[in-house]
């Protein structure tokens, strides 16, 4: 029993991340249909940016908000230089440019910081915290509560807000959206910087436990979109269920069979959504809806 | 005065001349049609005017300031609306939601008001809503309010379409086929309703293929063929000009040029 609990909360510590990075995919596709696959490399980034500005003197909370704005301005110029200029391709297209953003981004980071594996001091000390004789770290708790802020705040943005809902007008028709006097060139703009800051806070949150190196983003990417596609891909609620759901299984896999099988869960969750139900937990009603 | 001078407009695709030199004015209240022939430009005139397409050539002023090349989100702001031939609906959105989207201009407020539902954005958000079934009514669309438009007749979602032009406030209303697609009494109530607009003193520019619904509602005429205006002026005047005529029906061969668009 207290191995299960503690595999649980290991578990939703992994899932609140994988949901992070699922949030930014979730906002990402919402305002254009495009799945960045870039998206793990702004968790690195958000990571190894707070990394070097921490080593370099600053105070650790300003190297945070630091590599949560300087992320974020990278999401911006991805879109802006790479995105923008081919509107009106296809998806795939676009899609594809991702990849090749996120294998210029990982090398840069390569070139520019360095190949080891980093961290810095976890926010609260690292006193684990005993409950029912499980264990669990303060910093944890730290990313367990930011992937809920970041879902309730994103819920709110794009259920009662007119710039929420501005954005997912334009995904849905951008001509249309452009006609009711939208701009979508500027929705698209703060898709992309608040995607890079969601990401990079993850980072941010999560690499006094994981550490952080230049490639991480590979894996978490995928384990993102995992997890958005296991919610249903364009929803936050699925984001977040989808994320927790596979950091779950996940540590249950590790802890009950071996954690040998543990990345190939994210894979096999991959399969059987697309086999069993294409639009994920929480993508019915869009069904109903065509 | 005028509302909307369109002043040389052109544009090339290719070697084509699609629209060459156009000109023509629009004054508040009054129902300009723009006809012609399939493939004589009027679409594609009415893409620059919107701020589609990047004119060639050139100018276009709305109220007496250039807005030429002005993205189109720029110009519903500044009064000028429309609505497209092949429709541009939110397909996943209810019909009402969609109208609501057209009071995205006067409805917008602080993001913060809109986070903590204060009260002034709720009278706001009630407001629109109003405003919107109000519009749903008047295209005879109340009944659908719910309905997912892509469950929509064709006929319908162009009366949506409009409904949703309409709730920008819009002082000119550019309409590309509205009654195409639509039955006699759909089409009867279109003319009505276009009608009733300009009474109200929406400028209205038309492109449609109805010749009698034309004929009978515009208050002036302007006729493209290959891209170039060959006649221009009130219905009686037009419909007797022999150049318009000869566009139509053709010098040499007897067949319709205005095949079903």
């Amino acid at each position: 029993m207290d191995a299960l609990l503690q595999f649980i909360f290991s578990g939703v510590t992994v899932g609140a991340v994988y949901a992070l990075v699922a949030l930014g995919f979730t906002i990402i596709y919402n305002a254009s249909d495009v799945v960045n696959f870039a998206q793990g490399e702004f968790v690195m980034l958000g990571g190894m940016i707070t990394v070097f500005a921490f080593e370099a003197g600053m105070p650790l909370p300003l190297a945070a908000v630091l590599a949560v704005l300087a992320t974020a301005a990278i999401g911006v110029a991805l879109n802006k230089l790479a995105i923008e200029p081919a509107r009106g391709a296809p998806v795939v297209t676009l899609i594809i440019i991702t990849i090749g953003a996120s294998i210029l981004i990982r090398g840069a980071a390569q070139l520019v910081f360095d190949k080891q594996l980093h961290r810095f001091p976890a926010f609260s000390g690292d006193d684990p915290i005993r409950i029912l004789g499980a264990t669990i770290l303060p910093q944890s708790l730290w990313v367990i509560v930011g992937a809920l802020v970041v879902f309730v705040g994103l819920w709110l943005f794009f259920t009662r807000t007119l710039t929420g809902k501005a954005v997912l007008a334009t995904a849905n028709n951008r001509v249309a959206a452009q006609l009711v006097g939208i701009n979508t060139a500027w929705v698209m703009t703060l898709s992309f910087g608040l995607s890079a800051a969601i990401g990079a806070l993850a980072g941010v949150l999560v690499t006094p436990i994981t550490l952080v190196s230049y490639d991480v983003g590979v894996a978490l990417a995928l384990k993102g979109f995992a997890a958005a596609m296991l919610g249903g891909m364009g929803n936050p609620k699925g984001a977040l269920a989808g994320g927790l759901l596979l950091g779950l299984l996940e540590a249950l896999t590790a802890g009950y069979l071996s954690s040998q099988y543990k990345d190939a869960v994210a894979f096999i969750v991959i399969l059987g959504v697309l086999f069993a139900m294409p639009q994920g937990l929480f993508g019915k009603s869009a069904t109903e809806r065509v | 005065m005028s509302l909307l001078v369109v002043d040389g407009l052109g544009i090339t695709f290719g070697g084509l001349k699609a629209v060459d030199d156009v000109s023509f004015a629009v004054a508040p209240g009054e129902i300009v049609s723009v006809i012609g022939p399939n493939g004589a430009g009027k679409t594609t005139l009415f893409n620059m005017i919107s701020g589609i397409y990047r004119p060639g050539r050139g100018r276009v002023s709305l109220n007496g300031t250039d807005v030429t090349e002005t993205p189109p989100h720029k110009l519903a702001e500044m009064g000028l609306s429309r609505t497209f031939q092949n429709l541009q609906i939110f397909q996943d959105m209810t019909v009402l939601d969609n109208v609501l989207a057209g009071y995205h201009l006067t409805e917008r407020g602080s993001i913060w008001a809109d986070l903590l539902a204060l009260g002034s954005m709720r009278r706001r958000a009630d407001k629109a809503r109003e405003g919107a079934r109000g519009l749903l009514a008047r295209v005879r669309l109340d009944k659908a309010a719910e309905q997912m438009a892509g469950n929509l007749s064709y006929g319908a979602l162009k009366r949506l379409e409009i409904a949703r032009a309409l709730a920008l406030g819009p002082k000119i209303l550019l309409l590309d086929e509205p009654a195409a697609g639509c039955n006699a009494v759909e089409s009867e109530e279109i003319d009505r309703l276009i009608a009733e607009l300009a009474a109200a003193g929406i400028a209205i520019l038309l492109v449609e293929h109805d010749m009698k619904m034309v004929m009978r509602i515009s208050n002036h005429i302007v006729v493209l063929d290959h891209g170039e205006k060959i006649a221009e002026g009130d219905p009686a005047t037009v419909s007797r000009d022999p150049q318009v005529i000869a566009a139509y029906l053709g010098t040499e061969n007897a067949e319709g040029a205005h095949a079903d668009g």
